[in-house]
């Protein structure tokens, strides 16, 4: 069914009763081409470039609980492509390109909204590493503006500009970044591989692989054997769990990062700012709501909740950056589990395993990247290569010293 | 989460510093035939366990000690608390 504003007031006149399920529950079959572990938003968006862009459709996605209900549900929404090294911008720019079109691509409200991200500086050399990332951006073909401390101050008047210890002294502006609604990404994407014949299997955990001679031809789930020429693994948090029922040991770490929203407020926000004294970053929802984040709580953990000691931590840099934020109540906090790779960039790429390819180390920047790294992952897996934006995203690069490593803190996934 | 620390009794995780898996310890010996695999896979894999974990706690606002710390990573529970001096030495190591 096709989603338009005259069938929105068709079905108004006809008291909504026509609307069906978005995507069908199939039973999973004995095989498939293709297997997709784990229906977060990058196997779902796996899944429906492999049918949409390269015609492979006999696939599944197999999902432990319901599709969505991790990560992809869990993030604080926001999408940019401020990445200064060339292994990684040309990728997250190659994903905010599609998030631009994503909406007549999916015909699905996803809420994209480039309301603009500024990263704010708080002394002179700060002030010089965002000249030299913004420049590294534009060389790459991604808009980006230096703002001063006035530039700033025409955007958010209200940010504590003489703060005694972290006066804010310009930013990093990205006007194309902004945020989307997490949630209706995974639905959108799960929408858009169910029309073109993929089989979404819910409640379906995978707990185990065939794998003999080096060969992977299938996975042992909660709902049987499933056999398929390709194991395509991609379950952000779980990496490690999944991954050692292959018998491998991952280059991640998997931690805890926490998220608040507030009560719904007035439109006070302009974009998405983030603190460059401490990490801390917020934005607006279209509810109300202030949403921001902080630091991972920086211990192993699969528990999908902190500790109060980083609370703490996030509040302060909140009222360090904007004080009125004191005034607002928090409604919810939550956690979602980040895969943690050793220099703070993901992978996509084969494994030594013929047939098994993994996909992860996200970090706790995967939501952004959900359009690229679908159709990254589905250019590996039906093309047998990687896509040219993603050439660098390899399980291996440690070995070879070819880290893609941001933030220069070496092997240390909690500095990440 | 509270550590018990073996010399000053229980203590604010916040005090501690958070390093890793407690296999850091078991630096490889850089004179082996295959010392670059061994780093390779010592530097910069895990095992990243969902239940109990040993891992490296610094207490940098405390009295400066390395402990290993057994948890649980599903539940954040702590069941046990070692010197990493004592479990160094339990292995063979002179300090």
């Amino acid at each position: 069914m096709k989603y338009s504003a005259l069938k929105i007031f068709t079905q108004a006149l006809t008291g909504h009763k026509g609307w069906k399920p978005a995507w069908r529950d199939p039973e999973p079959k004995t095989s498939y081409d293709v297997i997709i572990v784990g229906g977060g938003g990058h196997g779902l968006a796996t899944a429906h470039y492999l049918a949409k862009e390269f015609g492979i459709t006999n696939v599944a996605v197999l999902e432990k609980g319901w599709i969505g209900g991790g990560n992809v549900g869990r993030n604080t929404t926001i999408i940019r492509s401020n990445y200064m090294l060339p292994g990684n911008e040309p990728f997250y720019e190659w994903s905010m390109k599609l998030w631009e079109g994503l909406e007549q691509d999916l015909n699905y409200n996803a809420m994209v909204s480039q309301r603009g991200i500024v990263n704010l500086c708080h002394n002179d050399a700060q002030y010089d590493a965002f000249a030299r990332r913004g420049n590294a951006m534009r060389l790459a073909g991604v808009d980006a503006e230096l703002l001063d401390a006035d530039g700033v101050r025409q955007m958010a008047p209200f940010l504590d500009f003489e703060n005694a210890r972290f006066p804010i002294k310009g930013g990093l502006l990205q006007r194309r970044g902004g945020t989307a609604r997490h949630d209706a990404v995974a639905w959108g994407y799960a929408r858009g591989a169910d029309s073109r014949g993929v089989d979404i299997i819910q409640n379906c955990e995978v707990t185990g692989f065939k794998i003999r001679d080096g060969v992977c031809s299938g996975v042992e789930t909660t709902r049987g054997t499933i056999g398929a020429k390709k194991v395509a693994v991609c379950v952000a948090g779980s990496s490690g769990r999944v991954m050692a029922q292959a018998g491998m040991r991952l280059p991640v770490e998997s931690h805890v990062l926490q998220a608040f929203v507030s009560e719904g407020l007035k439109p006070i926000l302009p974009g998405v700012i983030t603190f460059g004294a401490g990490h801390f970053y917020i934005s607006q929802s279209d509810k109300g709501g202030l949403v921001f984040g902080g630091d991972i709580d920086g211990y192993n953990t699969y528990a999908q909740r902190g500790n109060l000691p980083v609370v703490e931590d996030v509040c302060e840099s909140g009222m360090a950056l904007m004080p009125m934020i004191g005034r607002a109540r928090l409604l919810r906090m939550w956690g979602g589990v980040m895969d943690m790779s050793m220099d703070g960039s993901p992978f996509i790429d084969k494994t030594h395993i013929d047939g098994l390819f993994f996909n992860g180390g996200w970090c706790y920047g995967g939501f952004k990247a959900t359009p690229a790294s679908g159709w990254c992952y589905a250019h590996l897996l039906a093309k047998d290569e990687p896509h040219p934006v993603a050439t660098q995203m390899r399980l291996d690069r440690f070995k070879h010293g070819a880290m893609i490593d941001e933030r220069g803190a070496g092997a240390q996934p909690n500095l990440h | 989460m509270i550590i018990n620390h073996p010399l000053l009794g229980p203590r604010d995780a916040a005090e501690f510093v958070y390093l890793g898996d407690a296999a850091l310890i078991d630096r490889p010996d850089w004179q082996a035939e295959d010392a670059g695999e061994q780093f390779y896979q010592y530097l910069y894999l895990r095992d990243n366990p969902a239940g109990l974990h040993r891992e490296l706690w610094y207490h940098e606002q405390g009295d400066r000690s390395w402990l290993v710390v057994t948890r649980n990573t599903l539940t954040h529970e702590i069941t046990n608390v070692e010197l990493a001096r004592d479990v160094a030495r339990a292995q063979g190591r002179s300090k």
